[in-house]
């Protein structure tokens, strides 16, 4: 496989990365943590929205963001033929 | 049926399972015995990866934690699942295309170096035994109190039982005992959860029920609540009243949460026996959806847990506060709306040494507030039996005369109860008054995660000995590099590995070290400044060395090491934390020192040799995984 395919697929997944990354931390530290409080004022049935991310909300990010990456890197890799 | 008979049978069929797939799955290469032949489909092996990680802490001791911590637990709740996030993306899908067997295989042949392969043997080592002794003492107490049996018993039961389809089968039967473990537990997790939710809130669903309405009025000492408040405002109005900081406000702070939860989220991400189940896929592709898989069924348990925090919380304050002992005890106490709430699992609880209760104002009443109604904390028992029939104790705290009436007119209950977290998960269903089988159901279940969790970190044990220091470092042919040991005498040395590993495990649970519970912070702590970070850095930075990779493990190692032993076994005063972060929450700072060191060792020292360099090219194409191998 050629050097530049190689190392252009590279970046192109790390900027993906990057990305569902900064929506991980915005979700669990940003929503659950830093700003929970600010969250809190908000209700939605008898939840407090700051500490419905933290115990719950959350880990459903984190499981679309998992599968969300899957489908992307299938993408990906069938772009620069690097598939298995 | 009656509960004894019923246990018995429902675990021993288990076991049975649990045996035959032993026999079924028997591994018979290195490559079978240590990743199942890199052949397990991704959704058997996201179960199997569930079953690996939701450990006897998870499963017994979490919703408890939660439960008496409320918001503050949410950094377990997090910590424990956004690590896979980590996982998927930054770790397994590499590790799987690198292709071989362990963590330190992988740390030796990047970093080209034996001294980082053997810091890693020792680090596996270290970590893995911290973390089963709690799983066999979890076995123990789990058969203790469901079948009557002596602790020491149920260990070696449990040591049995392991040594068969560990030994036997390595992580060919470890993987499919694994999966058939995790049926067993999230039955016995999410049945008596709807059941609880059903009961309190009125809703099938215990996710949607925790935001729910509760069903019933009741007295919560100092106030009634009304029925139809919603769940979580009844918790933080009773919670405080009993002079508790609220349910979903945080008592330990911004900051320690958030270096706690990324302490644990690093941690779970670097633990040794998680990464190598992404050994075990069939392709880079596999690794990455197998993580999606094992989120998915461990978030079928995370999501439940706190919900059956609230319900426990709820339940338990509306059971217990001002009731009669007597009468509660011998089945005659009534709820508010006359049905019979029935205290037997008091008596039974109290017996194992998880609960206990101290008359202080002499009423024959309970009443559960904030603060200890033993002295130092935990009852000691003195054998003698109390004026009203409860166990007496040597540490009770001092008696005062102010009535359950006048504590309601103060606004301030003395409290008279010890409640041990961990019978929060393994007394709900009694609590709750659910049928006999539900709680047979639930010993199985808690033995199906610590003997599932135990297994997983004994083959990680005796894979690092057998293979790694063994295979790798000792036994290594220096003219080819190859292991003088045969495939055979390899297979061979890992088994007798296991069965002394399985051996320490069953000594350590019978004869536990005093502080199971804070040697977590240890291997989480230890993970996170280790494994983490060298494993990033050897995937994503390619000018990384062996001089970087190892000042910079031996710097996170030492650092989180001395501070967790300073404070939490030396008794360090808290006033000398550094930037205020509990021992908990240092595995975060030890991970960025690491990396920091490294990077500045790395940076004055030779860059690798360039077969290293084209090696972390090549892993970061999935294209050319092959089958897992040997060398």
């Amino acid at each position: 496989m050629d050097q530049n395919a190689a190392q252009a697929y590279w970046k192109e997944n790390i900027s993906t990365i990057l990305k569902l990354l900064v929506v991980w931390f915005t979700v669990s530290y940003g929503f659950g943590i830093i700003f929970v409080e600010e969250l809190n004022a908000i209700s939605f049935g008898g939840f407090k929205l700051g500490f419905w991310f933290a115990q719950q909300g959350a880990i459903f990010v984190f499981l679309i963001l998992i599968f969300l990456y899957t489908i992307l890197m299938d993408r990906l890799e069938k772009k620069y033929d690097v598939h298995e | 049926m009656e509960l004894q008979l019923l246990t018995y049978i429902v675990v021993g069929f288990t076991f049975a399972i649990y045996i035959g797939i032993a026999i079924w799955t028997k591994a018979g290469s290195t490559k079978e015995f240590y990743v199942a032949g890199g052949g397990v489909p991704p959704i058997a092996n996201g179960m199997a990866t569930a079953a690996d990680w939701l450990s006897a802490a998870s499963f017994i001791s979490l919703a408890g934690l939660v439960s008496f911590l409320g918001y503050d637990g949410s950094t377990w709740i997090m910590g424990w699942t956004g690590g896979y996030v980590l996982l998927a993306m930054l770790l397994a899908p590499y590790l799987r295309k690198f292709g071989k067997f362990t963590v330190p295989d992988f740390v030796g042949d990047r970093y080209y170096s034996d001294i980082a392969r053997t810091v890693a043997v020792i680090c596996v080592i270290f970590i893995s035994f911290t973390y089963v002794a709690g799983q066999m003492r979890g076995v123990g107490i789990v058969f203790s109190r469901f079948l009557q049996v002596e602790v020491e018993t149920g260990v070696i039961l449990g040591m049995a039982i392991v040594f068969f389809y560990a030994v036997l089968g390595g992580m060919k039967g470890i993987t499919y005992t694994q999966v058939a473990q995790y049926v067993v537990m999230i039955f016995a997790f999410t049945i008596p959860a709807i059941f609880l939710s059903i009961q309190v809130t009125d809703t099938f669903l215990p996710q949607i029920g925790f935001g729910g309405k509760i069903a019933f009025e009741f007295d919560n000492g100092i106030e009634m609540i009304e029925q139809g408040t919603f769940l979580l405002h009844a918790l933080d109005q009773t919670v405080q009243d009993l002079g508790f900081s609220a349910y979903t406000a945080s008592a330990s702070g911004t900051w320690n949460v958030f270096m706690m939860t990324a302490a644990l989220m690093l941690g779970t991400a670097g633990l040794p026996h998680v990464i190598v189940r992404f050994f075990t896929t069939p392709t880079v592709k596999g690794a990455r959806i197998s993580a999606g898989w094992a989120l998915v069924f461990i978030a079928i348990m995370y999501t439940s847990i706190p919900a059956v925090a609230g319900f426990a919380r709820v339940n338990l304050i509306k059971n217990i506060q001002n009731v009669e002992y007597n009468a509660f005890v011998n089945g005659e106490a009534r709820h508010l709306d006359g049905t019979v709430n029935d205290g037997a699992w008091f008596k039974r609880w109290e017996d194992s040494g998880l609960l206990a209760w101290n008359d202080r104002n002499g009423d024959g009443k309970i009443q559960y507030g904030a603060g200890n109604a033993f002295i130092g904390g935990k009852p000691h028992y003195n054998g003698e039996v109390g004026g009203h029939g409860e166990k007496a104790t040597d540490n009770a705290a001092p008696k005062h005369e102010l009535t359950a009436q006048q504590m309601r007119a103060n606004k301030e209950i003395v409290n008279e109860l010890y409640v041990d977290p961990d019978i929060i998960v393994l007394a709900n269903p009694e609590i709750a008054g659910l049928p006999n089988w539900v709680i047979a159901l639930m010993a199985a279940g808690g033995l199906a995660a610590a003997l599932s969790t135990a297994a997983g970190l004994l083959l990680v044990i005796s894979t690092s000995i057998a293979h790694d220091l063994l295979g790798r470092v000792i036994m290594r042919d220096k003219e080819t590099g190859r292991s003088k040991l045969s495939e055979k005498a390899e297979l061979m040395y890992a088994r007798g590995a296991a069965i002394v590993a399985i051996i320490v495990a069953g000594y350590l649970g019978i004869n536990p070290p005093g502080f199971v519970a804070q040697v977590v912070a240890f291997a989480f702590g230890l993970a996170a400044a280790s494994f983490f970070p060298t494993i990033i850095m050897g995937i994503f930075y390619k000018k990384m060395n062996r001089e970087g990779a190892i000042a910079g493990m031996v710097t996170g190692l030492v650092f989180t090491f001395s501070y967790i032993v300073y404070f939490v076994f030396m008794g360090g005063d808290k006033s000398n934390y550094l930037f205020g972060i509990a021992p908990g929450g240092i595995g975060t700072i030890g991970a960025i020192l690491h990396m920091i060191v490294a990077y500045a060792v790395s940076k004055v020292t030779p860059p690798p040799p360039a077969h290293i360099q084209e090696l972390v090219e090549n892993i970061r194409v999935p294209r050319g995984a092959g089958a897992a191998h040997a060398h």
